[in-house]
């Protein structure tokens, strides 16, 4: 199994250990709640070098993520800007969700998920044949990448690196900085603030252990999902592949239809109308929403594709892929075992910024 | 692992325990609570039911997963421990001290079927490897 820099660490500190793509990663260290309580009320740590850092770089690196990226890097106003972006095939299913960061002139980063690496290396690729332009496509296994997230997260970094704090004290959110060899972004999979760090691996321990001793706590990939769920953010392989488009995905907002530019999956996108959506949910019974349950609505079925217990709100919550007809505020039923659980559709996100945006069920 | 040489278990990770008022007490074990990880939600049979033993009669979820409760012995539910609905933590804090609920048996020779501590470190031991 593939092992990130910090393996030896996380088995220190005590961590439940478990297959995620393929890595040896860290599910929790003690309890799951307590560590998706920590980022919410002040700052945690994740360690999310299993993701992969690929850095598209050449003469020809803009009109080539123009062609990849359904988001347009044209809206990126400056280097150091990043956008988040589905990256389409030519059917409009989504073969991955990424950040694309302009580094610099004819310089750009793109982090993708750890179980779909080497399937988006393979793409680019043969993308890039396929068009015959002048790119590089460097996938940069020499990096580590750790998340710091929560209200506290950034004066926490600072207490552990005042070093990084000149950089990246003035990054407006989904910006990065370059410091000293260090990337510093002001992004996130929790609807917290806080910064994703990529260096080299062989710093990654002592950047670790600096976050620890400022305060900051190891959060587990458990904590990472149940955060990203009240965030209402789609996770790849659960809520969206291959088979759906970004439209039928609640990521309407990533395509950019409103320039002429033609990226693959388009056409796809317009000829094809949404056969579904997603949406929240949020359980009115006693009982947790999983991925797979039927969902039940007045305009036909669905099915939920994360579902789980959230920390903040203390009821269930979960994304459902559903008919396009139902609305938000509607009641539907979910199958759960041998029982029927009521739940009401709801817009994402669920929490933000450690508040609930959305009206919990009387008790 | 803790597993109180004391008390009895069943191959589905429930335990029981001999009150002295002759009723039985029924948890989960801290094996299955260290499993599932943190318990958010937990349903117990209804006061007065007369369930048979290995008869589903209860879940609980965590944050990970679901999981059948099975009534460890026939009997009637004489009590529920109800403090665990708004606070089913306290399972992941102590198993032990946990019950769920309690039978007045029914055929009172079922208990010499349940797995001493023994048995029961057997099982979980061989399923770890």
């Amino acid at each position: 199994m593939l092992k990130t820099p910090l393996n030896d660490e996380h088995r220190a500190l005590g961590a439940k250990l478990v297959d995620f793509g393929g890595w040896e990663m860290p599910l929790h260290y003690g309890s799951q709640l307590e560590e998706h309580h920590m980022v919410r009320r002040d700052a945690g740590m994740f360690d999310v070098s299993h993701m992969l850092v690929i850095d598209v770089t050449g003469a020809s690196s803009a009109p080539f993520l123009l062609r990849l990226l359904a988001n347009s890097i044209e809206r990126l106003e400056r280097p150091g800007s990043a956008l988040y972006s589905c990256m389409l095939n030519d059917d409009g299913g989504i073969i991955d969700d990424l950040i694309a960061y302009w580094l610099s002139e004819r310089q750009y980063r793109l982090v993708v998920n750890a179980a779909t690496a080497d399937k988006d290396l393979r793409w680019l690729q043969t993308q890039r044949e396929r068009l015959s332009l002048d790119v590089r496509i460097v996938p940069r296994r020499d990096l580590a990448m750790v998340a710091i997230q929560g209200p506290s997260a950034r004066e926490k970094l600072w207490r552990a690196r005042p070093e990084l704090k000149p950089c990246s004290e003035p990054l407006s959110p989904f910006c990065a900085a370059q410091c000293d060899g260090w990337m510093v972004a002001r992004t996130g999979y929790t609807g917290e603030d806080g910064f994703e760090v990529m260096l080299p691996a062989d710093q990654a321990l002592g950047f670790w252990r600096s976050l620890r001793a400022a305060g900051i706590g190891p959060a587990g990939l458990g904590a990472r999902d149940t955060l990203r769920l009240e965030a209402g953010m789609n996770l790849y392989g659960q809520d969206m592949d291959e088979t759906v488009t970004p439209l039928e995905s609640g990521l309407a907002w990533t395509v950019d239809l409103a320039s002429a530019r033609e990226f693959i999956g388009r056409r796809a996108l317009e000829s094809r109308k949404p056969r579904a959506q997603l949406i929240g949910l949020i359980c009115m019974d006693r009982g947790v929403l999983r991925s797979a349950q039927r969902v039940v609505t007045e305009h036909g079925e669905g099915r939920v594709t994360s579902g789980g217990f959230s920390p903040t709100l203390n009821v269930s919550i979960a994304l459902a892929r559903v008919p396009v007809a139902v609305r938000p505020g509607q009641t539907v039923q979910v199958e759960a075992r041998d029982r029927l659980l009521r739940a009401r559709t709801v817009k994402c996100p669920f929490v933000r910024h450690g508040k609930p945006l959305v009206e919990l069920p009387v008790a | 692992m803790t597993i109180p040489a004391d008390l009895k278990y069943t191959d589905t990770h429930e335990w029981a325990r001999q009150e002295a008022d002759g009723t039985v007490a029924v948890g989960i074990t801290h094996h299955a609570q260290d499993l599932l990880g943190d318990l958010v939600f937990v349903e117990m049979p209804k006061l007065g039911r007369k369930v048979k033993k290995g008869e589903e009669c209860g879940v609980v979820e965590s944050v990970k997963a679901a999981s059948d409760i099975y009534a460890p012995l026939s009997g009637e539910v004489v009590a529920v421990n109800s403090a665990l609905e708004s606070a089913p933590q306290k399972i992941n804090e102590g198993a032990y001290d946990a019950w769920m609920f309690k039978l007045k048996l029914s055929d009172p020779q079922e208990l010499a079927s349940l797995l001493d501590a023994a048995a029961y470190r057997r099982l979980v031991e061989s399923a770890a490897h």
